[in-house]
């Protein structure tokens, strides 16, 4: 409960951040609309008062002008009302979304500054729902549940008092009977709520089935197996069925229990009023007034407005919790802690002097110089060569648990390192520290000298290529994902790297060309023409040091053949790690490094390893799995 | 569309149509009530017994009290009705879908069956509650609190006749202006949500290429973009609050003041304080119905589509089916393709497989090599039925396949799927879709001729060992090793591996093979590979391209006549496998 107090202080700080003249207003006009809302009923009782001072003489004329003011004031008050109802209606609008479009893009900059331990750790499907759910609810919230929690407040809060300064008795009828409408509306509320969770998870259970028997459909058929499939299916649909019942017809029924219970009140009130004028009871009230028809008439009213009001709260009482859980979840997502980055030294396009020395330049020179500001402020420029070495890195995803032992490697400028080893030695998890995605725990990674810590990542990150096992391309053309290696790339450039990678043949026979529109990851290329565009995306890039992951997925001969050459491109000329899992690629490298269990066990020259007769040979004559 | 969701009402037909009867009552006693109230207040007015407000009092709380009743059970058969609707819809679905025939589940795909599943029926349901109660609801109180209210307020009542009008005719602007502009909306916010989630998958490729800048920018134009055209519409919904207190207000300032004058000047001959009263009462449940109307109209409308595609499954027709007097016996292992055409839609511009003739003798080994797109997952796939050729025939054991029953071809034709699944239960439930009553030893017996056996006996659980979803928990190697001992318990006459060792290593598929050869000599294999090592010892090699069967023979002759074959097998073994 405090947690949610919390939450929603911090929501509503949030909005009046970010709308500091707009959210009060919007306040000050539900306020008002409100109050008008609620006052109705006093101009009833003086109009009725007037009347049944009037009714038996039939005397108009002497009494329109006082009807015709009380009408005409309550009119001004209407027409400032609709006013302020037009006016935070509309404000609402533009301040639901305002606040929706801010959170999504706050959500999204500090998700982009996370370090990819937060997305191996979370499930993408979870971190889609913040956008998506949490923001969902979040709308229903802010456009709906506030408001209309502040509107129905208010009109109840206005309501008690007119009430008290007309009559005591009929108010605590009134107040004693809204007491029993919570009871009500604790009870079947509470188990509506407690059958919605449960209708939730049957309905997540339900999905996960489907979605498991749809992509197996196939086989399915295959084993003749439609039957049995359906005997689970029933089980698991039946299940969801008992649940959805029973929380529909508690949320089914609190609405005409309320409503009805409202009605019995509306009796109850009109009874009681005229036991109170029969026996001329006593009044008690704020006003001093005596007990008359001209009170209990506008008490009916006034019945029926308080018990529509409590009703429509209750109607608020799912999507207000449901908000403040997507709230929370939000801002949950938006305090996560970001990338750390202490490094200081950046990379920078450099010109040789004709004495060797190198230069800053703006331009790009194809030279590549790191740039570290001395303490005492002059500036040293250090040619980037592509000079990587491990120096016995120890290394855990959960400190508890190191999954790599003192490695110790090095690779010379223009040299080609291959990792070989089963799944799970650790062979991807050493990529993944030179980039710095994670940081070793123990050792040192030197690059060029440096210790990449004291390298800014952005910039360490901007000397390394990386191709992935698995191709991720973006909603976009052709000619855009090639361009994402390198945003200053003309289009000469980026062809002329589609055709180092062996992509250009392919592009030029879709539809449209480099100008050809991708969707959902590319669905409409195949697994081998994805790869060729992530190479020449690389290749657009143009980095010193390259990192490839060699997918594993088969594709056809002809196109691993050009996947292949186009690999070899790439890796002509740069210092290049490279998780193997062709032979060819394992052969042709200068240093080959097996791994097991996070040890490097065996290393040296194919010709060195085939002649030693270890792991290596296995692996090479095909006795186990190289994956 | 509607006809063919309506049959799935079935059982539930009965609490179907007796919502509508218990809402009808619940709607006349309701608006008798303030009816009622106005009588009692006259009497009291009149300075009435206290007998007289007792009976009326009485008869008040007796009536609140049948339409809370009426209303709860509405309430509960409404409940009842659409869910029980909402569930029949989903197992006559899922029923539809398990008759599918390959072409059938090629239309679909996996995440639209699984939305149609869920997301689907849940709107429809939705829009089914509302249709039999909040849709009759809404009307009938409209027409009776105004029938009332003529009956009580004689012309007094005609005011509602303006504000009905006016409040009707704005909201069905604001819903003709409105619900174009939130449909385009809402594609491009599923949109805005995609490029979220492939930034999400993608991020290691953000963070290599240090593109978090690049990403934030075009997220925050995407996010802008979604925005003003999301406000524009909500400013025009907005409109829907003031409208509604406009005609509130308008109807209360002149029930008031008009009313006022009637009770004067015709000395409570035609009107009096407590029908006053009950005619406020009036007005607001009218308006408050229209705008409930319009609200459940709406959601009727969007429900439209999900109805449209649940539909779509529903209607689909297998395209295969058994014949009425199917042959129930597989006599042998043979299978003849006779001058087979085969496309997989008519609308197909390509023929996938042309002119094919082929002859496989009971028993013999079959390999089949050839690049992407040269239909050799096509010709597999002909031989259990999964497709109907489009010209010439297939015929297992000398009879044409469409002759058979297809549980009893697809029993004694075992293929293992190129796209393979397990399920997510233990090892021993998964082998057992090939035979449901196979002993342990069969099992067994099985995942040692798959090379299976060794790996499961490393689990700690053994065969007992659970397979999460999508079988993430095994290597792809094992995965396909778990899925050909699957198709082996069937004991099948024929064996279709498809492309279904490409993750095992050379050595394990070798052994595979053997183990073939040496235990299940009568079986015909049909090997579909990647690898020529895959099917280098077969009787016979089958060469496709385009279609077409380019070239039969075994490894020696092929090596030495065909280019295609030369040509792969020099791709792979330049590696270095030929040293095996």
């Amino acid at each position: 409960m405090n947690n949610a107090r919390g939450t929603l202080g911090r929501l509503l700080r949030t909005i009046v951040e970010f709308y500091p003249v707009m959210a009060p207003l919007t306040l000050l006009c539900i306020l008002f609309s409100a109050v008008v809302n609620a006052i109705p009923s006093v101009f009833m009782q003086n109009i009725i008062a007037v009347i049944e001072g009037s009714w038996q003489s039939g005397d108009w004329d002497g009494v329109s002008g006082q009807i015709f003011r009380l009408v005409g004031t309550l009119a001004i008050a209407y027409v400032i009302s609709l006013i302020s109802v037009f006016t935070w209606t509309r404000l609402m609008a533009i301040m639901t979304q305002g606040l929706l479009k801010k959170l999504r893009c706050k959500m999204f900059d500090g998700m982009q500054d996370l370090p990819i331990r937060y997305f191996d750790t979370h499930n993408h499907g979870d971190i889609m729902s913040y956008y998506t759910n949490d923001i969902d609810t979040l709308r229903q919230l802010v456009s709906q549940s506030i408001p209309q929690l502040i509107n129905s407040g208010v009109i109840v809060i206005t309501v008690v008092f007119i009430m008290l300064y007309y009559s005591l008795w009929l108010a605590l009828v009134i107040i004693a009977g809204v007491v029993c409408m919570l009871i009500v509306i604790k009870k079947v509320g509470g188990g509506s709520a407690r059958f919605f969770r449960r209708q939730q998870t049957a309905l997540g259970k339900m999905e996960g089935f489907v979605e498991e028997l749809m992509n197996g459909q196939k086989v399915v058929k295959v084993f003749c197996h439609e039957e049995e499939t359906g005997k689970d299916f029933d089980r698991v649909n039946d299940a969801l069925f008992s649940d959805s019942k029973k929380a529909n017809t508690y949320a089914n029924t609190l609405m005409p229990i309320l409503n009805n219970m409202g009605n019995v009140l509306y009796a109850i009130v009109a009874m009681v009023g005229g036991l109170l004028l029969l026996f001329q009871v006593p009044n008690v009230s704020l006003s001093g007034m005596a007990i008359s028809i001209s009170i209990v008439v506008p008490f009916l009213n006034m019945t029926k407005q308080f018990a529509g009001n409590i009703g429509q709260v209750s109607q608020q009482i799912n999507s207000v919790v449901m908000g403040m859980a997507g709230a929370a979840r939000i801002f949950e997502l938006m305090d996560q802690k970001p990338e750390v980055d202490e490094g200081t030294i950046t990379l920078v396009n450099a010109k040789e002097q004709a004495d060797g020395s190198l230069e800053e330049c703006q331009e790009r020179t194809n030279v590549w110089g790191w740039r570290r500001v001395n303490p005492d402020g002059t500036v040293t420029l250090t040619r980037l060569t592509g000079d990587v070495r491990m120096e016995h890195v120890d290394f855990g995803y959960d400190p508890k648990k190191t999954v790599l032992h003192d490695i110790t490697l090095y690779a010379e400028p223009g040299q080609k390192v291959a990792f070989v080893g089963a799944t799970g030695a650790g062979k991807t998890t050493i990529t993944n520290l030179i980039n710095r995605f994670y940081d070793i725990h123990n050792g040192k990674i030197l690059y060029d000298g440096i210790d990449i810590t004291n390298i800014k990542k952005a910039d360490l990150r901007r000397s390394l290529g990386i191709v992935l096992q698995d191709t991720n391309l973006f909603t976009g053309t052709v000619m855009e994902n090639i361009r994402y290696g390198n945003l200053d790339a003309c289009d000469e450039e980026c062809i002329a790297a589609a055709q180092l990678a062996g992509a250009h043949d392919f592009i030029t026979r879709l539809p449209d060309g480099y100008n050809t529109m991708l969707t959902s990851n590319g669905t409409n290329l195949s697994q081998g023409q994805r790869q060729l565009l992530a190479i020449a995306r690389a290749a657009v890039a143009d980095p010193p040091v390259m990192i490839l992951d060699e997918a594993t997925s088969s594709i056809d001969t002809r196109t691993e053949a050009i996947v292949q050459q186009g690999m070899d491109a790439l890796m002509c000329n740069r210092t290049v790690f490279v998780i193997a899992h062709r032979l060819s690629t394992v052969k042709n490298s200068d240093v080959i490094m097996v791994l097991e269990h996070g040890v490097i066990i065996e290393r040296g020259s194919h010709e060195e390893l085939i002649a030693k007769g270890g792991k290596y040979y296995q692996l090479y004559t095909g006795a186990f799995e190289l994956e | 569309m509607l006809k063919t969701l309506m049959k799935s009402i079935g059982e539930y037909r009965k609490v179907t149509i007796l919502t509508p009867v218990l809402v009808i009552g619940e709607v006349i006693v309701e608006c008798l009530i303030p009816f009622i109230i106005a009588t009692l207040v006259r009497e009291i007015q009149r300075g009435c017994e206290l007998s007289v407000i007792m009976r009326y009092g009485g008869l008040l709380i007796v009536m609140a009290g049948t339409a809370l009743l009426l209303g709860w059970a509405a309430g509960t058969t409404c409940a009842a009705a659409s869910t029980g609707f909402a569930r029949n819809l989903r197992r006559n679905m899922f029923y539809s879908i398990q008759g599918y025939s390959f072409a059938n589940i090629d239309k679909f795909s996996t995440s639209s069956l699984v939305t149609r599943l869920t997301t689907d029926v849940t709107n429809v349901q939705f829009a089914f509650m509302m249709i039999i109660r909040t849709a009759i609801r809404c009307p009938l109180m409209l027409v009776f609190a105004f029938t009332i209210s003529y009956i009580m307020a004689g012309s007094m009542s005609f005011i509602f006749l303006f504000t009905i009008p006016v409040l009707a005719i704005g909201l069905i602007l604001v819903i003709w202006k409105t619900v174009p502009l939130f449909r385009k909306v809402f594609k491009k916010y599923d949109r805005l949500n995609e490029s979220i989630q492939e930034n999400v998958q993608a991020m290691r490729v953000v963070k290599s290429y240090v593109r978090e800048d690049y990403e934030k920018k075009k997220f925050g134009a995407a996010a802008e973009d979604v925005c003003a055209d999301f406000t524009r519409a909500e400013k025009i919904l907005a409109l829907n609050s003031p409208l509604m207190q406009f005609c509130v207000y308008t109807a209360s300032t002149l029930i008031m003041g008009v009313g006022a004058y009637v009770i004067i000047s015709t000395r409570g001959a035609q009107l009096d304080v407590g029908q006053l009263s009950a005619l406020l009462n009036y007005s607001i449940q009218i308006l408050m119905s229209l705008m409930m109307l319009s609200m459940v109209f709406v959601m009727i409308t969007m429900s439209f589509e999900s109805a449209h595609r649940i539909a779509e499954v529903l209607q689909e027709k297998s395209s295969l089916t058994s014949p009425s007097h199917a042959v129930t016996q597989v006599k042998d292992g043979s299978i003849d393709f006779d001058n087979v055409n085969f496309r997989y839609s008519e609308h197909a511009e390509r023929m996938a497989l042309s002119n094919v003739n082929l002859h496989i003798r009971s028993g013999e080994t079959i390999g089949i090599l050839g690049g992407t797109g040269s239909s050799k997952t096509s010709l597999i796939q002909l031989i259990p039925r999964l497709y109907d050729v489009t010209e010439g025939c297939v015929k297992v054991g000398g009879v044409d396949v469409r002759n058979y029953d297809l549980e009893v071809l697809r029993n004694q034709v075992a293929v293992v799927l190129q796209k393979n699944v397990l399920f997510s239960g233990t090892i021993k439930e998964n082998l057992r879709w090939g035979d449901q009553n196979a002993t342990d030893e069969e099992l067994i017996q099985a995942c040692k001729l798959a090379q299976a056996d060794e790996f499961i006996q490393q689990f700690p659980k053994g065969y007992d060992t659970y397979i999460e979803q999508g079988g993430t928990n095994v290597s792809g190697g094992q995965k396909q090793r778990l899925c050909i001992a699957r198709a082996l318990l069937k004991k099948p006459k024929i064996l279709i591996l498809d492309d279904s060792t490409s993750a095992v290593d050379t050595k394990t598929d070798a052994l595979i093979r053997k183990a073939f050869r040496e235990y299940l000599p009568d079986t015909t294999k049909i090997i579909v590979a990647q690898r020529v090592a895959s099917v280098e010892d077969a009787d016979r090699i089958l060469i496709m391209d385009g279609g077409q069967i380019v070239a039969i023979g075994n490894h020696a002759q092929l090596l030495a006549s065909n280019p295609i074959y030369q040509e792969i097998y020099q791709s792979q073994n330049k590696g270095g496998n030929g040293d095996e």
